[in-house]
This record gives structure tokens, sequence and C-alpha cells, in this order.
């Protein structure tokens, strides 16, 4: 199967500023996928360009098989809600009917429900809208849109954990009821990650690590204690990132512990704390790219 | 942390679902021969993306506890209860009684005493939680 987008070799050049480094990156059609790094990291630059919104300085680009700038087949198969998204001087209810004549899979009844969640109301004109009324707006067209590649750059600015819940809520349900490739760039990771099932990081314009989402979970472990029996535990182990304070000392240990080596810390006299996916995600932006590919191999 | 109805993040989510599923099963609020939540269900509940919701079904589904009936769902298979209770006795030394045992050495507290405090315990249960349970 054609993977929904395909990037190969892909730079992006700013003046001196490199904003993508040689991204190679496939996503496969009709999952849902977390890219995650910090601001300026190139999320957005690698989306705008996915989007046909920038030119690539170099390298390849691939959404459903095509390139996508200036090829309306594939842009009308695609939907990118950015963070801030603009409207012209419209009232909500217009920028739904646009959009309803640019989508072809455009749902007007999801987009109606939507509406009433986030309790958008249609005759209110959009620059009289609060900040996350148009995050909103900008979620009511992503999903009714239920275009086939759906990418949200950071959608919620201005929006309040109650309405970024009905978000992710409805995200899914839709999702189940109409699988298609969905791609969000979050800062928010640990809000977001259960929804993921691949995540891509992104650090320095260059990709870090991809893998499952549930692949990550509980694969790496602080440990913590007298320096003496970190020493012992985590002897000829991948570790990241160690601190210590008089006797005592903490690191990452990479690479996922069974039960041997949990009776072992026990009589140690260690602590062990299994690592979220947004404490992971963290770690692998901290790390040089190499160590982080052979640890996830 | 958002709610995800009781999973945590810090352990790979579709073995906690199939961990959940198989604590209903042997508890017996999911009876041999019921439906199973469907991966949507699940997912839906949860708040977790399907695909992580089915790997956890299938891990239930490969080990035979659960069957599949094309075009229905999947269903709790016969002896799955049995099953389970007995994997249970199995680790409840090592999850229960070690980490009691080691505990009592540490303060002190000699077999004996130990025995009693267990006797003690045991009986300020209700009658029907004692023994019980094993069918």
């Amino acid at each position: 199967m054609t993977p929904a987008i395909s990037v190969a070799g892909l730079t992006r050049r700013y003046h001196d500023n490199l904003a993508l480094d040689q991204v190679d990156l496939e996503v496969e059609a009709g999952s849902i996928v977390g890219l995650l790094g910090r601001n300026g990291a190139g999320k957005t630059t690698l989306l705008r360009i996915l989007a046909g919104q920038e030119f690539p300085s170099s390298g390849s680009v691939l959404v459903q098989g095509a390139r996508p700038a200036e090829n309306e087949a594939v842009l009308r198969r695609m939907v990118f809600v950015r963070e801030d998204q603009t409207y012209p001087d419209f009232k909500v209810r217009h920028a739904l009917r646009v959009a309803s004549w640019f989508y072809p899979n455009w749902s007007a009844e999801l987009a109606d429900a939507l509406l009433a969640d986030f309790g958008l109301p249609a005759g209110r004109a959009v620059k009289k809208l609060s900040r996350g009324m148009r995050s909103a707006l900008g979620i009511v067209i992503g999903l009714a849109a239920r275009a086939d590649v759906t990418m949200f750059d950071e959608p919620y600015a201005g929006l309040d954990a109650v309405a970024r819940q009905i978000f992710y809520d409805r995200l899914l349900a839709d999702y189940a009821e109409r699988p298609r490739t969905i791609l969000l760039s979050t800062h928010l990771i640990d809000e977001a990650a259960g929804l993921l099932e691949r995540v891509i990081v992104i650090d320095q314009g260059r990709i870090v690590l991809t893998a499952d989402a549930d692949d990550l979970r509980g694969v790496a472990t602080a440990v913590s204690g007298p320096v003496l029996a970190v020493d012992e535990f985590t002897a000829g182990r991948a570790v990241w990132g160690r601190r210590g304070l008089a006797g005592q000392a903490s690191v990452v240990v990479v690479g996922a512990l069974d039960e041997a080596d949990r009776l072992r810390a026990r009589s140690l006299h260690l602590d062990l704390g299994p690592l979220t996916l947004q404490q992971l995600v963290v770690q692998a932006a901290a790390q040089p790219a190499d160590t982080v590919e052979r640890t996830s191999a | 942390m958002r709610d995800m109805a009781g999973l945590d993040e810090d352990t790979p989510l579709f073995a906690q679902i199939a961990g959940r599923l198989a604590e209903e099963i042997a508890d017996g609020g999911l009876a041999e021969g019921e439906r199973v939540p469907s991966m949507n269900e699940l997912a839906a509940f949860y708040r977790i993306n399907p695909a992580t919701a089915a790997k956890g079904i299938n891990l239930l589904a490969d080990d035979g506890l659960l069957e599949k009936r094309r075009g229905i769902g999947m269903f709790v298979a016969s002896g799955a209860r049995r099953r389970l209770l007995a994997q249970r006795r199995q680790r409840f030394a090592a999850q229960y009684v070690e980490p009691l045992v080691t505990e009592a050495a540490r303060l002190g507290i000699d077999d004996d005493e130990l025995v009693t405090l267990v006797r003690e315990s045991t009986h300020a249960l209700p009658v029907d939680a004692r023994g019980g349970a094993s069918e």
C-alpha cells in the first residue's frame, strides 16, 4: 500500500538557518501520528511543506503518492489546520460553507454537531471570536473535512482543558467511524499521548525518533538511590543523563526491565520510576541522534 | 494528565487493556460466552488509540482466552476464567507472600508472629470472602 506521506532527503533552509535537515519519513495510511518536539524544532515547516504551502530547498515530498505543491487533486484530499489560523472577514457559517465547497468528503452534520459541542455561534463574525473560539473553528473545519490526510498544528491556542478534551474525544470518535491519516503536532504530549499510534520526534530540524507510541511506554526507567548501588545496577546498560547529589545518584536506564531486574533493584534499595512518553520524548530530544536510534531499534 | 479511566502512561497501554479485561474475566464481571467490548468501544472509554485497544484484545485472543465470532465480535472463551485464576495463584507467592516475608524479617517479626497476624486479618474479613473465589 502507498504510504499516506513519504518524505526523502527533505531539507529546508532559510538563509543561514537549517529548518529541516535531510528528513526521511513515512506515515502509514490510516494511523494517528504525533509530531512531537520543542518550539522551533521544525514541526510547522514540515507540515507546511506537506500541505503544499511552502517549497523544499531539496528532497522529495509525496502525499498520497503525489507531490502536493500546486496539486489541487491532492490538496482537496488533505486539510491543514494551523496554529492561529486566520480567516477572511466572514461569519462562522460562511467559513464553514466555503470549506464545504472545497472538501469532497465534508460532513455538514458533523460540523453542526461540533459547533454545538464547542458552543460556537454560527452567526458571529470570525474576527469577533475569542482566540479559543477561533481555534475551535479550525478544529471544526479540520474534522468535518474528513480529509484523507488531516493535519493539525498545535490547533488549540486559547482552548481550555475542557475544550481540548472535547477535541480529543471527537477526533477519536470520528476516526473510529472514518479512519484516516491524522498528523497532530503538539507539545502537550501527556494529554495527547493516548490517542497516538505512532510518534515522530523532531529536534533541530532532524528526526530523532520514530516509534510506536506504545513501544515507548516503560522502555526507559529512572533509577535512583545511593551512588554505589546505582553504579552496580546500571553497569553495562545503556543510560541517559546522570544526576548526582552527595551520595545519591539518578540515571535513566534505556531498555525494558524484567522481573529479575526489579527484584535486584529492590534488594539494592533503589527507586525505579518508569518514564512517561512525555519524559521520554524530552530525554530523546536531548540525546545525540545515533544513541536514540540504537536504543529504539 | 488526561483522564484515561485509570490507565497510566508509564507502561504499554495494550498490556494494561489486556490486563484489565483479564481481571474482569477472572472476577466474573465478564462471563464466559459473553461479548467483549469492541476495539472502538474500548478506545472511546479509555480515550486511547483504537489500534492500541485492538492490540490488547488480540493479546488475549492469541492466548485463547477470547474467541472471535466472525462478523459479531470477540467473546470470552470457555475455560478462560479457570485458566486466569490458576495463573493468579501461581503469581500469588511472588507477588504477595515474598514481599510480606521480606518486610516482616526486616522488622524482626518472627514466623509465629507473622502467622498469627495473617490469621487475625483473615478473621477480620467478612465470612463470604474467606477462601472464596476459587470455585
